[in-house]
């Protein structure tokens, strides 16, 4: 007599702490063992890019700041280097140094946020209080110089809003020469940890070839050992005059995943430091008045200055017909803009391109045969966001 | 290999299957018919030039106006060339587009995505459902004729003690305000405009 298999559908989600957001996971369990990851996604659909399509190229500019909420900036910058590379304008070098630093403060921000609460998903509660303690720095950061911790809306086409107080970029520098020992620290209660390395080691494998063909990008395919990076491979604004190195993983598991995280982590801190060593001073945005709004002071003083910044707030810039796809390395990966523009003050369709979305939708190919305890496990270490996902 | 080497090969072994391609932008846009979609997508993946092994995103496009409807790029990536390509085809309504879940697992979600955002409908995908909207949803969003506010709002029930879908009432229109100004300059500033950028 043959035993009848019975399958046991579980959902995970919408609303569980380890789900890092609103995914709902159906999954099939035969006994502890998953069969099939289902996940709908979509539950925090805003429809980001219907909404850019009605707003001008400045007015769209802030909604990127609200895909992946962790590292705000990053986004930003690839929406800005689309409309900068279909308008052809130059980026003053100073604004350029200003988005590297911020973009890397963005990646650290990302990075702190995920390890620690991937350690939390598997049982370690310690490194999220002393991560969250080095985020709330970080944002202080982002405020100082954008005026919010979160949504900064700091990055115009053609530069930055504003140029940042002298302190800050003292400030920074001193957070750049503590924060190692942070990393340090961190390291010590994970690293070797016998109960962490139980719970990531050999979990979620990704071999090269599945993490090329299931579009894997950002630390998920440098975790399977493929040394790509968009910062290396394909630069843009100053990153070619920065000396890094990519952390390359070897088994393209959870942990190789952690410690490439880590790794970059401090590879952030060498950036900003550089940056900061190299930044010249000078304009912060393009000098053309036809795209980046006067100076207040100007304002009561110029006609033609007047006429300009009324012009920009109303009708904005318009820009040259064209289709573009820019990219950056975002903290999770590559996070790329595409652009149709039709020529007039809005775009015609801006396509979202967010690295989550391909890592979820391998969810059900990678944890495919293992336990229902791991699920949380490699969830952590996609780096998941629904903000970006969901769009 | 250049971008102009890529042109090249491509409108050399591809030339009965492409419409166009040209290099804007430092970008190749590789037009081609939607019964050519497949082989070409086969070819770059395969091809010891190009290996374009990474599907890095798919996109639709509503032109409402124009004869064939619909646009849809791929964009690919190939990391041992460190090239990119974007292939385009341009349809109609009531086109089927082949799936190429086959040759790249990732494009199951995205043309799902697809899907869901303009109805533009697949063969042979092995999974076609809606992903980002609501289940139960009606309509498809991102095309030019659904209105910003959609057709219906959410909104918990206290009678009914059960969240209700209602008709989009707005306490004001959604004001669609169009502040490009037909005046463009006169000839004489924008001749010198042009001289100026001759001269970078």
């Amino acid at each position: 007599m043959t035993k009848q298999k019975k399958t046991l559908n579980l959902n995970f989600g919408p609303q569980h702490p380890a789900a890092h957001g609103v995914l709902r996971l159906i999954l099939e369990l035969d006994g502890e063992l998953v069969e099939k990851a289902d996940p709908h996604i979509g539950l925090l659909h805003r429809g980001t890019e219907k909404l850019i399509e009605h707003k001008t190229y400045t007015q769209a500019l802030p909604y990127f700041d609200r895909l992946d909420y962790v590292a705000p900036m990053n986004q930003e910058h690839a929406f800005a280097l689309a409309t900068e590379k279909l308008l052809n304008i130059e980026v003053p070098i100073r604004a350029q140094y200003l988005r590297v630093i911020f973009c890397e403060i963005g990646r650290i921000l990302s990075h702190l946020l995920n390890v620690t609460t991937q350690a939390l998903d598997v049982g370690a509660l310690t490194p999220s209080l002393w991560g969250f303690e080095e985020r709330e720095t970080l944002m202080t950061f982002y405020e100082r110089a954008s005026g919010s911790r979160l949504h900064a809306n700091y990055f115009r086409t053609g530069g930055v809003h504003q140029d940042v107080p002298k302190k800050l970029l003292e400030d920074i520098g001193g957070f750049c020469e503590k924060f190692p020992k942070i990393i340090d620290d961190l390291e010590n209660l994970l690293t070797d940890n016998r109960i962490f390395k139980q719970r990531n080691v050999e979990i979620g494998v990704v071999s090269k070839n599945e993490a090329i063909s299931h579009s894997f990008s950002g630390v998920m395919l440098r975790g399977s050992g493929i040394a790509w990076d968009l910062r290396k491979s394909q630069p843009y604004e100053c990153y070619q005059d920065l000396d890094f190195k990519i952390p390359v993983g070897k088994n393209g598991d959870c942990y190789d995943r952690y410690l490439c995280r880590m790794e970059e982590m401090r590879e952030s801190v060498k950036i900003i430091k550089q940056c900061l060593k190299k930044i010249p001073s000078g304009p912060i945005k393009n000098i053309d008045n036809k795209i980046s709004p006067p100076k207040k002071e100007e304002l009561k003083q110029s006609m033609e200055a007047l006429i300009h910044h009324f012009k920009l707030f109303t009708e904005g810039y318009r820009v040259p017909k064209g289709e573009v796809y820019s990219s950056v390395e975002a903290p999770k990966g590559e996070f790329g803009v595409y652009l149709i523009s039709d020529g007039s003050n809005r775009p015609y369709r801006c396509k979202i391109r967010a690295p989550g979305f391909s890592h979820l939708q391998a969810m059900d190919h990678i944890i495919k045969g293992h336990m229902l305890a791991d699920v949380p496990a490699v969830l952590g270490s996609m780096d998941i966001v629904f903000g970006e996902v969901d769009r | 290999m250049s971008l102009e080497d890529l042109n090249k090969l491509i409108n050399s072994e591809l030339t009965t299957k492409i419409v166009a391609s040209d290099i804007k932008n430092q970008e190749i846009l590789v037009n081609v018919k939607i019964e050519n979609l497949y082989s070409t997508l086969l070819f770059l993946k395969t091809n010891e030039n190009c290996k374009f092994k990474q599907l890095i995103d798919i996109l639709g496009a509503d032109y409402p106006n124009s004869e064939n409807r619909f646009k849809m790029y791929y964009l690919l990536l190939s990391h041992e060339k460190n090239l990119r390509v974007k292939i385009m085809i341009q349809f109609n309504i009531e086109e089927r587009i082949p799936s190429i879940t086959k040759l790249y697992p990732s494009a199951n979600w995205m043309e799902r995505e697809v899907f869901d955002m303009y109805g533009i409908k697949f063969k042979n995908h092995p999974d076609m459902r809606r992903i980002l909207t609501d289940y139960g949803f009606n309509g498809h969003p991102l095309r030019k004729d659904f209105p910003l506010t959609g057709f219906k709002e959410v909104r918990y029930s206290e009678k009914d003690k059960k969240v209700i879908y209602e008709p989009v009432k707005l306490e004001q229109d959604y004001r669609n305000f169009d502040f490009e100004s037909p005046w463009e300059g006169t000839n004489y500033i924008k001749e010198a405009n042009k001289n100026i950028n001759n001269n970078d």
